[in-house]
C-alpha cells in the first residue's frame, strides 16, 4: 500500500529567522522570569555588572586624576572611546554572551539535548542562561557616552551625529561575531572559554585606551586581523577630527556596516563548520 | 593533618587535569598583561615614578598582577562556586557530616588549587612578561622568599573572604549576586586596576588598609623591595591579622549557619 505522501509546509528564509527569533525571545523570557524569582540576588547582580564596569572607568579617572592627556587624548576623549565600545560590547553581550557556556555544554554533554530540538542550536545557546542583569553593563556605557558628548570638543555635522548609532549598531555586531567564532572555537577546544574572553572583553578593553597607548604591531592586529578597530576606533577618531591609525585615508571611518556583514558572515560559517565537527562526548 | 595535606594534593592535581583551560587562562592573562603594560607605559611616560615606582616597577607590578590573578582567585574561580552549589542544592548536609573541619577542609583544598594556578597560569605570563619588557624582579633569593611569604598570608586572606561569601548563601540560596560583589571588591581594593598608591588620598588610605591589599599590593611591594627588616615583620603582621580576625568571622558563621538554617533539598 503506498503511503499518502506527506510534504513540509513550504518555509522560506525569513520563516527560519523568524521562528528563530521568536524562540530567542520564548528562552530569554523564561530565563529572565527564572532569574527574577531570587530577587536579592538579582538585584545585585546588576548592580554587580553596572559596578564592574564603572570600575574600568574610575581606574581611567584615577589616572586622570595625575595626567592631564593620556597617550595625547584628554579624559573626555578617552571618554568617549569608552562609552562607545562600553555600549556596543553590552549590546552584543546582552543577546550573545552567553556563548562562552557552549564549551561546558560540549563537555558535559548536555549540548546534545539541544540538537534534537526543532530550534537552531545558535539560538539556543546564545539564549541559554539570558542574563537580564547584563544591561547594567549598556547603561553603564551609555552613561560614559553622555557624560563624554557633554565635554567632548566636537564640530559636529551630520554626518557625524548619524555616525554614532552607525557605529554602535555595527560595533554591537561586530563583537556579536566575535562571540559566535569564540563559541564556535569551543566545539574544537571544550575548555577554552578564556580564550573567548581575550578577545571580547580583552577587545573592550583595549578600545577604551586611544591606538597612540598600543604598539603598532597591536594596532594592526586588531586592524586587519580581528577588526576590532571599527567598532570605535576608526569612525570615532574620525568624529572627534583627529588622525586614523596607521594612516588610514578618512573614508575607511564609513566601512564598519561593511566590516560588520563580513564579519557576521565569516562567523556564521565558522559556527557551521564547528556544529558540523561537533562529536558527542561519551566513553 | 594529614588528612588536609592530601586535600591540598587534590587540589592541586584536580585543576592539573584542566589542561586546556590552563593553557586559554595563560593566553587571556598574557593578552591583559600586554594591554595593561601599554596602558601603564602611557600613564608613567606622564608621570615618572607614579607611586613611588619607575617604569620598570610599575611592569614588574603589571605582570605579576596577572600572574597572581588566578592563584588569589581575584576573578573568582575558586572553591566558592562549588561551595555554594552544595548550599543551594543542600549537598552541604553531607559534608557536615563528615569528621572533618568544613572550613579547613575548603582552605586545604584552595591552597592546592591556588599552588596550581600560581605555576600554572603564573609563570608563563610573567615570564613572557620579562621577555617583553624590562622588569624590576630581584636576583636575590631571599626576597623572593619573603614575597612567597606575604602571598601565602594573602592567599589564606583570600580564601577567608570567599568563605564568608559562600557562607551567605545559606541566607540568600543564590549565592552568585553575593559573589560577584566580592569579585568586585577585589579587583578594586587588592589594587589589580591600578595599584593602591596611586589611588589618591582618603581613598588609597582606606584602600591600604582594607584586607584585600594583602592580595597583590603587598606581595608586589614585597618583590619590589619596599618593605624589608621591621617593616616586612610589620605588613606580615597585618596580613596575618586580617587572616585571624576573617577566619575567625567565618567559624562564627559557619555555627549560626548550621545551628539555625534548614538544608534544602529531598
Amino acid at each position: 500500500m503506498a503511503l499518502p505522501e506527506y510534504r513540509l509546509p513550504e518555509t522560506s528564509r525569513w520563516d527560519i529567522l523568524w521562528s528563530g527569533l521568536r524562540a530567542y525571545g520564548l528562552i530569554v523570557a523564561a530565563w529572565t522570569r527564572s532569574t527574577l524569582t531570587y530577587r536579592a540576588s538579582f538585584v545585585m547582580m546588576a548592580f554587580g555588572n553596572f559596578a564592574a564596569t564603572g570600575f574600568d572607568f574610575l581606574s581611567i579617572l584615577l589616572m586622570f586624576s595625575h595626567i592631564d592627556a593620556l597617550g595625547g587624548y584628554s579624559l573626555a576623549e578617552v571618554a568617549f572611546l569608552y562609552g562607545t565600545t562600553g555600549t556596543a560590547f553590552g549590546l552584543a553581550d546582552l543577546f550573545l554572551g552567553s556563548m562562552n557556556g557552549l564549551g561546558r555544554r560540549v563537555r558535559d554533554g548536555t549540548l546534545d539535548t539541544l540538537l534534537v530540538r526543532p530550534v537552531p542550536v545558535l539560538v539556543q545557546v546564545a539564549a541559554d542562561r539570558f542574563a537580564l542583569r547584563r544591561l547594567g553593563r549598556i547603561l553603564q556605557g551609555l552613561l560614559v557616552l553622555g557624560y563624554a558628548l557633554l565635554l567632548v570638543d566636537i564640530d559636529w555635522t551630520v554626518v557625524r551625529v548619524l555616525m554614532l548609532p552607525m557605529m554602535i549598531v555595527s560595533g554591537a555586531a561586530i563583537f556579536g561575531a566575535v562571540f559566535v567564532a569564540g563559541g564556535a572555537f569551543q566545539f574544537w577546544a571544550q575548555d577554552a572559554a578564556q580564550v573567548q574572553h581575550a578577545f571580547t572583553y580583552g577587545g573592550n578593553t583595549v578600545l577604551q585606551y586611544p591606538p597612540s597607548v598600543f604598539g603598532r604591531e597591536l594596532v594592526r592586529g586588531v586592524t586587519f586581523v580581528v577588526p576590532l578597530a571599527f567598532v570605535n576606533w576608526i569612525p570615532a577618531l574620525y568624529v572627534m577630527g583627529r588622525e586614523l591609525p596607521l594612516g588610514l585615508p578618512a573614508a575607511v571611518a564609513f566601512l564598519p556596516p561593511v566590516v560588520a556583514l563580513v564579519c557576521c558572515a565569516a562567523a556564521g560559517l565558522a559556527w557551521r563548520a564547528g556544529l558540523r565537527a561537533y562529536r558527542s562526548t561519551g566513553s | 593533618m594529614r588528612l588536609y595535606a592530601v586535600v591540598t594534593l587534590g587540589g592541586f592535581r584536580r585543576y592539573a587535569t584542566y589542561r586546556v583551560a590552563t593553557f586559554a587562562g595563560v593566553f587571556t592573562n598574557t593578552v591583559f598583561g600586554f594591554i595593561l603594560a601599554y596602558a601603564y607605559t602611557a600613564l608613567w611616560d606622564e608621570r615618572p615614578r607614579l607611586g613611588g615606582y619607575d617604569l620598570p616597577q610599575a611592569m614588574t607590578y603589571v605582570w605579576l598582577g596577572q600572574a597572581l590573578l588566578a592563584a588569589c582567585a581575584l576573578m573568582g574561580g575558586g572553591f566558592e562556586d562549588e561551595l555554594i552549589e552544595r548550599i543551594r542544592t543542600g549537598d552541604i548536609a553531607v559534608d557536615l557530616y563528615r569528621p572533618a573541619d568544613l572550613q579547613l577542609w575548603w582552605l586545604a583544598g584552595d591552597l592546592g588549587r591556588a599552588a596550581f594556578q600560581l605555576l600554572g597560569r603564573g609563570v608563563v605570563p610573567m615570564a613572557i612578561g620579562a621577555f617583553a619588557f624590562e622588569l624590576a624582579l630581584p636576583g636575590d633569593p631571599l626576597m623572593w622568599l619573603a614575597f612567597l611569604g606575604a602571598l601565602l598570608l594573602g592567599l589564606v586572606v583570600s580564601f577567608a573572604i570567599r568563605f564568608l561569601i559562600a557562607l551567605s548563601a545559606f541566607w540568600l540560596m543564590d549565592g552568585a549576586g553575593a559573589a560577584q560583589l566580592g569579585m568586585l571588591a577585589a579587583m578594586f581594593f587588592s589594587g589589580m586596576l591600578l595599584p593602591l598608591n596611586v589611588f589618591p588620598g582618603a581613598l588609597g588610605e582606606v584602600a591600604r588598609a582594607l584586607p584585600w591589599s594583602s592580595m597583590l599590593q603587598i606581595p608586589a611591594d614585597v618583590l619590589l623591595g619596599k618593605h624589608t627588616g621591621w617593616d616586612l615583620a610589620g605588613v606580615y603582621a597585618f596580613q596575618a591579622g586580617w587572616a585571624v580576625a576573617l577566619l575567625g568571622a567565618g567559624r562564627v558563621l559557619q555555627s549560626v549557619a548550621t545551628r539555625r538554617v534548614v538544608v534544602q533539598g529531598g
